[in-house]
């Protein structure tokens, strides 16, 4: 679509590696106690060695319930918090001990579309400007070459180029939700990490985004870290699933075995929580509830 | 009879920019002990007309017409202490967030012997013992001494249930559930629903329970109400809604959820409604789904405004174009 896009400039990896290899990553938060709160007295340990890896064009679906650090390690990833341990390569470079300017030049490369399409957009600037912002951000173009940018992204995602000089109030949930999208592909990004990006989203409007992401990564050969609680929704983005739970990936592989045939209590469990969309299965999927009785106890 | 009817119930707010229809003419009835599923979008009405029954909705919304007859009493007639007697003792409710439902200042009991000697005049000790009986109901481990907690020290499921207990806690005998596991976790969520299940069979209590979540009312709901921008569009037992659906917007809703069985979901795409629910306060004249169906072609569709009607016994449709009068495919198929 433009220059910037054609592919040229992305950065790619040296022979076999994966585009995105993750190893032994951690992210403990410290929790402060004592007397005059300044001692850690101990660690949440939101991510607790986490180890996947995402090959170029291909999604990984990081799926898990809340608090299962699933989010956490996608910004570990994006570097958006700095991993307490663990390596985190892509491209072929290690980011976690790369330099502050080594590591913008990187995150032209990686980009991330939010959760909250209302919380993620600034109501002062235009939608223009949003999704120009990384162009201006990475000094690439001028300003002239920066508005017929954006008018193309905004066209990508399926709106109108006029509507670049629009503010964000002026449109709904999903609608915002694709300028978020259109924001992290200025910079033909070959790795996307998306979290949640539907939650918020109203099934007809869910719908709509899910194919617009699926179109545009068969069509710039996107990578996505696809991070969601919604089992279904990822299963429908995911070529391989990592099940997280408790800062663990509890399962890994492709997304058609984990689902058909998952091995790990929790999985399974989780599986059997989903309610179906089928009410002739309900006996049977309260049945089946009551195997994973033991797993499936609810915090107290 | 039945155990509530509600009769062309209409609900307007009035806004700066003039009245929003928000519920517009709804009209269904629930059996005795029957669990009745009310499922929509946001914006769709659907928690809007489970507070007008309850008398609940704030300015600047008001009912401004129709009946909800309950137990031989229209509700909507109601006011301030008679209505206050039937909420709580006659018809429980719970809400989606429990965090926001329970007071974080009194302790578990306290909430729930409010209630109990409220609605039900019983001493401090009766209550007290009351209250353990039905934390143990709602499955809550170790309830007596639990009931000295503050909510802070529950989970969110926990949380719940401790709602739930409060709203069955006189019997009623209609249960008033809002989104009860929108907030929880996909485990803890069919914990819940379950209890809710065993519940309605223990008690005999209808229970009307509103979602957005298709496979909720699937596996919880023996009737099914599907709400579009203020309206019923569609009205059936679960079985036969899911089997053969009718309207162009459940048919495609179904199409658009994502699924976790079945093979090339990966390469597939999902069925997309295009455009958005109508604005409310402007809404299309006729047919409300027009702008959106597949199937609207040179007809009324924009002009003349569809009834529900029966279109097969227990089966009810606001739609010129169901699915089983439907012979070609759709205009511009997709």
């Amino acid at each position: 679509m433009s220059e910037q896009m054609d592919g040229a400039s992305r950065a790619s990896t040296n022979g076999n590696e994966p585009l995105l290899v993750v190893k032994n990553l951690k992210k403990y938060f410290p929790i402060k106690g004592g007397a005059i709160l300044d001692r850690t007295v101990d660690y949440v340990k939101a991510v607790d060695d986490v180890s996947f890896t995402v090959r170029a064009g291909e999604t990984l679906g990081l799926v898990g319930e809340s608090g299962s650090g699933k989010t956490t390690t996608g910004y570990c990833v994006l570097q958006l918090l700095k991993p307490t341990e663990g390596s985190v390569r892509f491209a072929g470079k290690e980011l976690t001990t790369m330099s502050r300017g080594d590591m913008r030049a990187v995150r032209r490369d990686m980009q991330i579309v939010f959760q909250d399409p209302y919380a993620s957009l600034n109501p002062r600037m235009t939608v223009g400007d949003i999704v120009s912002e990384p162009l201006l951000v990475h000094k690439i173009g001028n300003r002239k070459s920066r508005r017929s940018s954006a008018e193309r992204l905004l066209e990508v995602v399926g709106f109108n180029p006029d509507f670049i000089n629009r503010y964000p109030h002026e449109f709904s949930g999903g609608q915002r939700q694709r300028i978020g999208i259109a924001r992290a592909l200025a910079l033909n990004p070959s790795l996307i990490v998306c979290d949640e990006p539907v939650s918020a989203l109203d099934i007809s409007i869910q719908a709509q985004i899910l194919n617009l992401l699926k179109d545009l990564q068969n069509e710039f050969g996107l990578a996505y870290l696809f991070v969601a609680h919604d089992l279904a929704v990822v299963r429908t983005m995911s070529d391989r699933i990592a099940v997280m739970n408790s800062g663990k990936i509890v399962e890994e592989g492709p997304a058609e075995r984990v689902y058909t045939n998952p091995t790990d209590p929790y999985t399974q469990a989780l599986l059997a929580a989903v309610p179906i969309p089928n009410p002739r299965r309900m006996q049977e999927r309260r049945a089946e509830r009551r195997k994973h009785k033991d797993v499936l106890a609810e915090p107290v | 009879m039945a155990l509530l009817e509600v009769e062309d119930l209409r609900t307007y707010f009035k806004t700066r920019e003039g009245e929003v229809r928000a519920v517009d003419g709804v009209s269904f009835s629930l059996e005795h002990s029957k669990m009745l599923g009310i499922v929509g979008e946001s914006g769709c009405g659907k928690s809007v007309t489970v507070l007008s029954i309850m008398g609940l909705v704030q300015t600047p919304g008001r009912v401004v017409g129709g009946s909800a007859v309950f137990q031989g009493r229209d509700l909507v007639k109601l006011k301030g202490r008679e209505l206050e007697d039937v909420r709580g003792h006659d018809i429980g409710m719970i809400f989606q967030d429990p965090m926001t439902s329970l007071n974080p200042t009194l302790t578990i009991g306290t909430q729930l012997t409010e209630t109990l000697r409220r609605h039900l005049g019983m001493n401090k000790d009766q209550a007290r013992k009351r209250a353990i009986e039905l934390l143990e109901e709602v499955h809550i481990p170790n309830a007596a001494r639990r009931l000295d907690d503050y909510p802070h020290r529950y989970s969110g499921g926990m949380r719940q249930r401790v709602m739930i207990a409060i709203a069955i806690s006189c019997n009623p005998k209609l249960l008033i559930a809002d989104e009860p596991t929108t907030a929880l976790d996909v485990t803890v969520q069919a914990g819940v629903l379950d209890l809710l299940h065993e519940l309605r069979s223990i008690h005999e209590m209808g229970v009307i329970i509103i979602t957005h979540d298709m496979g909720v009312v699937a596996e919880t709901a023996d009737d099914i109400i599907v709400m579009y921008a203020g309206q019923i569009v569609e009205q059936a037992t679960a079985l036969d809604l899911f089997d053969r659906p009718e309207h162009p917007y459940t048919e495609a809703l179904l199409e658009a959820l994502p699924q976790v069985e079945g093979e090339g979901i990966r390469e597939g795409r999902l069925r997309s409604i295009s455009g958005r629910p109508p604005d409310l306060l402007d809404p299309p004249p006729a047919c409300r789904f027009a702008p959106r169906c597949a199937y609207a072609g040179q007809d009324d569709c924009a002009t003349v405004p569809p009834d529900l009607r029966e279109i097969r016994p227990g089966h009810w449709v606001r739609s010129s174009h169901p699915t089983s009068e439907r012979a070609a495919a759709p205009v511009g198929a997709r």
